[in-house]
């Protein structure tokens, strides 16, 4: 079973190995012409040949998003918090909410350029709204759904609506705050890439807009590349801190959790 | 009436005639949903001694948690009311135990956590709960050992079976050391054996601490073994039909159940709920 285990560890990292490898093969075999489809080993040789030049958009692309997303997170807890603890706020801003939820992000973009310029802030904001509304949901949840009985035995002890949010509330709404951590930071990156190509001068969007215009096909590669691996990046240090944080949730499934 | 109210529960002789802790007194409630609006409890009255153990026994939907809920406070009556210990209970009253079949321990702390969780709630540990909190654990642990989970008190609840978290949820409900302690079918979910144990276990504890029980279950057995006095409820609108006291004398073995008394107590207790099913 323990290398049943390993062979589990390992399979992932092959079938990203495969799948460049085939993608390596197909463009050989079939000739792919490079402004149309670059092999790997194209635009990865591009990717580290040009470094210099791509760090400084890979390093905006992550401020942005990061920023996007703690305000993002921020806001969306906070009004998660409200909607979660307040049947009333719940039916009064549902419907306001679900509004802006269905408004296509991209759309937003213009409005915030015309109001902040173009640059980083338009990207931070978009960043923020892309990933406010998971948050705001899943914190929103979490809190509602406290057991009643608990809520008796502690509130026969005198214990305020504080009391009860503080010792269990809180606590056990922190897996569905860091399940949603992650959908969170990858939407983030969605909704900065989204402004980037719209409205920046720098970051990895703004980078492959200006390579596809000049059809730097394997430039566009390397940012599509370079994002991914931010992306996995990200998500595995979220998914891991909430490993850490809520080791109880997943063991707990069938027990009164 | 005289109901000793000065002086501390402690002191209080254990079974003194005029000595009445809970008091329900012509007890009506009216459950409003939308627009319709549902009579669970009618015309009410029971007493309950300091120290009693009483255990309330009915068809489903009797009304017998909501009694539970009226004697902790936390709901009020829409009509008569309730006396705790000398006062009308107008508010969550802090006073009480409580523990359910369904035993919601968090899943985040540790068992022992969970015990003491209670004391940082409630007064007068609450404020002194930074300085005195190794004696708390201290408190927490042995209540733990005495129900047989000295072992199991640094496991998280998931780590436990069925019968070790309802064991724990009793410790939960007796750190503080109420002194009214309400149990709604908290060994509802358990298998026989389990129970029975639970039983034993939930008798010693009492005989120790001594505080005011009201058990609400569906085992009339159960209600036997365990009660000074059983209340029959009646199907909905629920109010008292009968009361049994149950003499056997302390401690109760389980044998005690198969002699002809306690048989034939139980069979009468299931004669009352039988025929007003019939009804």
């Amino acid at each position: 079973m323990r290398a049943w285990g390993m062979v589990e560890r390992v399979f992932p990292l092959l079938a990203i190995i495969a799948f460049f490898i085939l993608w390596e093969i197909a463009c050989t075999v079939f000739q792919v012409p490079v402004f149309i489809l670059p092999k790997p080993s194209e635009f990865l040789g591009d990717l580290i040949r040009r470094w210099p030049a791509i760090l400084p958009n890979a390093v905006q692309t992550l401020y942005t998003t990061v920023v996007g997303f703690a305000l993002g997170v921020a806001v969306g807890a906070a009004i998660g918090a409200c909607i979660g603890l307040s049947r009333f706020v719940y039916r009064v801003t549902y419907p306001l909410l679900i509004g802006f939820y269905s408004v296509p992000k991209i759309a937003v973009v213009p409005i915030l350029v015309i109001w902040f310029g173009i640059g980083t802030v338009p990207a931070i904001l978009t960043a923020a709204i892309m990933c406010l509304f998971p948050v705001v949901v899943n914190v929103a949840t979490g809190l509602a759904t406290t057991e009643p009985e608990l809520e008796d035995v502690l509130r026969a002890l005198g214990a305020s609506k504080f009391d009860i949010l503080r010792r269990v509330g809180l606590p056990r709404s922190m897996p569905y705050f860091f399940a949603s951590l992650k959908i969170a930071i990858s939407l983030a990156f969605v909704g900065t890439v989204v402004a980037e190509t719209v409205a920046a001068n720098i970051g990895i969007g703004s980078m492959m807009i200006l390579a596809s215009s000049t059809f730097d096909v394997p430039l566009v590669f390397a940012g599509v590349f370079l994002l991914a691996v931010l992306g996995v990046a990200m998500y595995a240090i979220f998914a891991a801190i909430e490993g850490y944080v809520t080791f109880w949730a997943r063991r707990s499934a069938d027990i009164a959790a | 009436m005289n109901r000793g109210n000065a002086a501390p529960a402690s002191e209080m002789p254990k079974h003194d005639d005029a000595d009445i802790f809970v008091d329900v007194r012509d007890v009506k409630l009216n459950y409003k949903a939308g627009d319709s609006s549902t009579l669970a409890l009618d015309q009410t009255n029971m007493t309950l001694k300091r120290g009693e153990f009483v255990a309330i026994v009915g068809p489903s939907g009797c009304g017998k948690s909501t009694l539970l809920k009226l004697a902790s406070g936390l709901r009020r009556p829409t009509e008569g009311e309730i006396v705790v210990d000398g006062s009308p209970v107008l508010k969550p009253i802090k006073i009480v135990g409580m523990a359910f079949q369904n035993p919601t321990m968090l899943p985040w702390l540790r068992t022992i956590d969970n015990v003491v969780m209670p004391l940082k709630i409630v007064e007068p540990y609450r404020s002194k709960f930074r300085t005195e909190k190794a004696k708390y654990r201290q408190m927490a642990a042995s209540l733990l050992t005495e129900v047989g989970l000295g072992k199991f008190q640094d496991k998280y609840p998931w780590e436990l079976s069925g019968g070790m978290l309802q064991r724990a949820s009793l410790c939960r409900a007796l750190i503080h050391d109420p002194r009214l302690l309400l149990l709604d079918e908290p060994f509802g979910a358990l298998d026989a054996f389990t129970r029975e144990d639970l039983w034993q276990v939930l008798q010693k504890l009492w005989m120790e601490r001594n505080p005011t029980v009201i058990l609400v279950t569906h085992d009339l057995r159960e209600a036997v073994f365990l009660a000074d006095t059983v209340h029959v409820m009646s199907a909905r609108p629920g109010r008292v039909l009968v009361t049994h006291k149950v003499d056997i004398r302390r401690p109760r073995t389980l044998d005690d159940l198969f002699t002809d008394k306690a048989s034939k107590l139980v069979h009468e207790l299931r004669s009352h709920i039988s025929h007003d099913r019939s009804v």
